[in-house]
């Protein structure tokens, strides 16, 4: 029998278009909520964090009755054709959900390590808040962004329980690596699973190694200072 | 420097409180269980019963008759697909009995000296139904799960679900096996391939007659020929390492007796004749 290779590029897909949105979405909300005070934001903070406490099943179920053929989104998006569940954009809308704290906490942490006086003294040189996000802000907190980044890639890739429950098992489709593993031992196929396994635990060394020479090579501006 | 050695002290003390009292919480309820006992000869048992996803209903009501029946006996079900139930317990999982919804895993666990061979008996006979969501009417036979009406069919996981298995032959019978297979989830259980179509998400799937008959939300469209598939045969059979093999006996005569032979036939099963 051909090895069926469809559930690794479902996986590489899934992980890659999850790793991109939470990037943007998780430094979004970290940046919003660097700029708010207050009762409002700790509420916020523990909505964000939520599905980091929340079992993968929970989250799961939730995003099934909402974007479900009953649900208030789902009903919204049948409206107009969409059929969500048991097709691929709800494997990335499971894995972001589920990866989504992670980016958006470390983020969170970068950005607090960052020294006030830096971006105050380019405020009282008249800089423009958009010109110190990009400019001073993103440069400091690289390292946190990459990490977060590489967080949210691998929780991702590995993410099952809100997947099997939003997307299903089809093959071709949406049955990423952990599906494929999950369903190989059920059906008593040990060998594929672990063919998976180890192709799994492959792919993620790459991207770590990648990532962590990635980050490091951001990591110049803050360290040059010390050559001083 | 003192003070985090304080914190992380009485964190360790905490944490060991917790473990120990979790694990004391066993040893006293077991205590308690046997001091309970009014018959000084007859010990509590637990029985571990790993049965297949569509007796959940009818085994649940059996579990109440069989408490007056046997007291001393308490039944803990584990209900699964039957590749599920078959992967734990060649694992070693703590099941006494095993009831499977087809013989292919029965057959797995008994070739791999799992079972008492002599315990085996096949129990309860049962058919696979096309079901859809209950307000739906596009669909009106097994041959119009081609068309382009029908775009998610729900099904078992044929390796490890029976009723995925017996699903496939039906297709592959009627010839639309590769027209069906273009538009299938696979669910890890018949239960779920069940709620996949109550709540719509599915257009339509194959399931148990039985669970169709528990179901209010589903409607039975056609029900699969007997030559269409492998007999539906239920077998039974008691786990070698069990350790409670007086009282597996004991209920596995249960289960053919009438009282628990009424409550299948109630949910819809056919009796096997043995």
């Amino acid at each position: 029998m051909i090895f069926d290779f469809s559930p690794l590029w479902i996986s590489c897909k899934t992980a890659l278009t999850t790793a991109i949105i939470t990037f943007f979405l998780g430094i979004g909300a970290a940046w919003f909520m660097s700029r708010r005070k207050g009762s409002f934001k700790v509420f916020l903070d523990a909505i964000f964090t939520l599905p980091m406490v929340l079992p993968p099943t929970v989250l799961g179920f939730f995003l099934l009755l909402i974007f479900g053929k009953n649900g208030p989104f789902g009903k919204l998006l049948f409206a107009i054709g969409i059929k969500l569940i048991f097709s691929w954009p709800a494997t990335v809308i499971a894995a972001t959900v589920v990866a989504f704290p992670l980016m958006y906490k470390t983020t969170c942490g970068a950005f607090e390590q960052i020294d006030k006086n830096i971006s105050n003294a380019a405020r009282t040189l008249g800089v423009s808040e958009w010109r110190i996000f990009w400019t001073i802000t993103i440069p400091l907190a690289w390292p946190g962004i990459a990490a977060g980044t590489v967080l949210s890639f691998a929780r991702a890739l590995g993410e099952f329980g809100a997947t099997l429950m939003l997307a299903g098992n089809i093959p071709g489709k949406t049955q990423t690596i952990p599906i494929a593993i999950f369903f190989a031992v059920e059906g008593g196929d040990m060998s594929t699973a672990l063919y998976w396994v180890l192709i799994i635990f492959l792919l993620s060394l790459a991207v770590i190694f990648s990532t962590n020479y990635w980050s490091s090579h951001g990591t110049r501006f803050i360290n040059s200072g010390a050559k001083d | 420097m003192k003070k985090s050695i304080r914190l992380i002290t009485s964190s360790i003390i905490a944490s060991s409180i917790l473990l120990l009292a979790g694990c004391g919480k066993n040893i006293v309820s077991t205590s308690n269980q046997l001091s309970e006992n009014k018959t000084p000869t007859e010990t509590n048992v637990n029985l571990t019963i790993s049965a297949a996803a569509s007796l959940k209903e009818s085994l649940e009501e059996i579990k109440t008759i069989y408490a007056k029946e046997a007291p001393s006996t308490t039944l803990t079900y584990n209900f699964g697909s039957s590749g599920t139930l078959q992967q734990q317990i060649e694992q070693g999982a703590n099941a006494d009995i095993f009831i499977s919804a087809a013989k292919k895993q029965m057959d797995t666990l008994d070739s791999k000296n799992l079972i008492m061979k002599d315990s085996r008996k096949d129990f309860l006979i049962n058919d696979v139904v096309l079901v859809t969501p209950k307000n739906s009417s596009s669909i009106t036979s097994f041959n119009d799960l081609t068309s382009d009406k029908t775009k998610i069919i729900a099904l078992g996981e044929p390796k490890s679900v029976p009723a995925g298995e017996y699903a496939e032959e039906v297709f592959t019978k009627l010839g639309i096996l590769d027209k069906v297979k273009t538009k299938v989830v696979y669910g890890k259980d018949v239960k779920e391939v069940l709620t996949w179509v109550e709540t719509g998400n599915a257009d339509a799937g194959v399931v148990y007659e039985t669970d169709a008959k528990v179901s209010a939300k589903v409607k039975v469209i056609a029900v699969a020929s007997s030559d269409s598939h492998k007999p539906i045969v239920y077998p039974a059979a008691i786990i070698k390492s069990s350790s409670n093999v007086d009282a597996a006996k004991k209920f596995m005569k249960f289960l053919n007796d009438d009282k628990a032979r009424g409550v299948f036939e109630k949910y819809g099963f056919k009796l096997a004749q043995n």
